[in-house]
C-alpha cells in the first residue's frame, strides 16, 4: 500500500510541482512576486504605509496564487478516466485526494514561503514581521491547499468550473486570511494558532467531501 | 487464474428521466464471454459501468467474484507524458508486467507523448494497461473502435486467450466480434 501511495504522490508532484507543459509551481510563484512588485507602484513610495499594509498584501497574493492551479487538480483525471481505474483497483477517492492535497501544498506552500522573502523586501516589511508572515503562511497554506482540492472536486465536470472554483475559494478562505493576516496586526502567535486550527479542520474534511464529490461526478 | 463470476440480476438503468433497459439478467462463469449488442444510445456503456460498479443501477443487483478490468473510450493515460512513462505509472500500481508492449506493437511508440497517438494506438495502449492489470473479468466498451484489421484480430486473440485461461470477457460492441463460444445479449429485447 505504501508503495502505491508513493507512486501516486510521485505522479501528482510530477504534474503539480514540475508541471511539464503546464507550468507547475513556477506560475503561482511568479504571479505572487508580480503582485508584491506591483503593490508599491500602485500605492506610491510611502514606506511606513507599505510596511504597515505589506503583510496583508502578501497574504492576498498567496491566496490568489493558490487559486491558479485549481483547474488541473481534479478535472483532468476525472476526464481521462483515471478515477475509474483507481476505483476498480480498490484505491479510494479519499486516499487519492489526501495525496493530492499533500502534493498541491508541496507545489505552492514552500515555494511561496521562499518567495515571501523577496516579496517582503519589495513591500518593505522588516525581519520581525517577516517571521510572523512566514509562520502564518506555514500554518495557513495547508488549509488553502485542502480548500483548493475540495473546491476543484466540487466543480469538476461543471461548465466553467475553473472560474467558478476561484470564486468559491475566496469566501471560504476568509477565515484563514482574517486570522493569518490578522496575526500581523496584533503581532502575536494566537492568530497563527487559529489559522493552524482552521487549516486542520479543512485538512480533516477535505478527503471525505472531495471524495464524495468525485464519486457523484463520476456517476 | 482464480475462479471468477459475474452475474446481473434484473438490472434496470435510468438516464435522466428515461428508462434505458430493465429486467436484464445474465450470468457468466470462468472462461465465458458475452457480447452486448444494440444500437447507439441503447445503454451498452451504461451497462458496462453498472457491471464495473462505477455507476449505480436503478434496480437490480450485480454479483462479482474476481477483479474487474475496464477499457472504455478514455485510455486513462496522462496525455502529455510519453507512452512508456504513462504505462509505467500503472505498472508501478499493478505490479511488473510481462511482454504486453511487444504483443500490442507498442515498443516503437514508448517515447511518443500519449496525446500524439492515433485513436487506434491509444486503444492499444489502453489494452496494454488492461493486460498489465491481470484482472479476471474484462469489461470492454467498444474495444474495436479505431483499430485496423490487424488490431481487431489482435484484440480478438487476446480475448480468446483470456477466456482460455479462465477469465471472463464482457464486450459491448456494435461490430462483429469473433470469439469461440461468444454469447450475445441484445439490449433491444430489454428496452423499457
Amino acid at each position: 500500500m505504501s508503495a502505491r501511495l508513493f507512486t501516486l504522490l510521485r505522479r501528482d508532484l510530477g504534474l503539480l510541482l514540475l508541471g511539464g507543459r503546464r507550468g507547475g509551481a513556477t506560475l503561482p510563484v511568479l504571479f505572487f512576486l508580480a503582485v508584491a512588485m506591483l503593490y508599491p507602484f500602485a500605492v506610491g513610495p510611502d514606506a511606513p504605509l507599505l510596511a504597515r499594509t505589506g503583510g496583508g498584501v502578501i497574504w492576498v497574493a498567496a491566496l490568489l496564487a493558490a487559486i491558479l492551479p485549481l483547474d488541473r487538480l481534479i478535472e483532468p483525471d476525472l476526464e481521462q478516466g483515471m478515477f475509474d481505474q483507481w476505483a476498480l483497483r480498490g484505491i479510494s477517492e479519499e486516499l487519492i485526494v489526501a495525496v493530492r492535497v499533500l502534493a498541491h501544498w508541496l507545489s505552492f506552500g514552500p515555494p511561496l514561503m521562499l518567495a515571501a522573502v523577496p516579496a517582503s523586501a519589495l513591500v518593505g516589511i522588516d525581519a520581525d514581521k517577516l517571521r510572523i508572515v512566514e509562520l502564518g503562511l506555514l500554518a495557513g497554506t495547508p488549509g488553502l491547499a485542502a480548500l483548493g482540492v475540495m473546491v476543484a472536486a466540487l466543480t469538476a465536470g461543471l461548465r466553467g468550473g475553473a472560474a467558478l472554483g476561484g470564486l468559491l475559494v475566496i469566501p471560504l478562505a476568509i477565515p484563514l486570511l482574517v486570522f493569518g493576516a490578522g496575526s500581523l496586526a496584533i503581532g502575536g502567535e494566537s492568530g497563527i494558532a487559529l489559522t493552524a486550527a482552521f487549516s486542520l479542520v479543512l485538512l480533516a474534511i477535505t478527503p471525505f467531501a472531495a471524495g464524495a464529490a468525485i464519486r457523484s461526478a463520476r456517476g | 487464474m482464480q475462479d471468477c463470476r459475474i452475474a446481473a440480476n434484473t438490472l434496470a438503468c435510468r438516464r435522466g428521466d428515461r428508462l434505458l433497459f430493465r429486467a436484464l439478467s445474465f450470468a457468466l462463469s470462468s472462461g465465458q464471454a458475452l457480447q452486448l449488442v444494440g444500437a447507439n444510445g441503447i445503454g451498452k456503456s451504461s451497462l458496462i459501468r453498472i457491471l464495473a460498479g462505477l455507476a449505480p443501477a436503478y434496480a437490480g443487483t450485480v454479483e462479482r467474484t474476481g477483479t474487474i478490468g475496464l477499457v472504455d473510450e478514455r485510455p486513462a493515460l496522462d496525455p502529455h507524458k510519453p507512452l512508456g512513462e504513462a504505462l509505467g505509472f500503472w505498472q508501478r500500481i499493478d505490479g511488473p508486467a510481462d511482454n504486453e508492449l511487444a504483443q500490442l506493437g507498442l515498443s516503437a511508440l514508448l517515447d511518443v507523448p500519449v496525446r500524439y497517438l492515433s485513436t487506434g494506438q491509444k486503444k492499444r495502449a489502453a489494452l496494454a494497461r488492461l493486460l498489465g492489470q491481470k484482472a479476471a473479468i474484462w469489461l470492454l466498451d467498444e474495444p474495436l473502435n479505431g483499430l485496423d484489421t490487424r488490431g481487431v484480430a489482435l484484440v480478438e486473440a487476446l480475448a480468446a486467450e483470456h477466456c482460455r485461461q479462465g477469465g471472463i470477457c464482457v464486450i459491448a460492441s456494435h461490430q462483429p466480434f469473433n470469439l469461440p463460444g461468444l454469447q450475445r445479449l441484445d439490449l433491444l429485447e430489454h428496452v423499457a
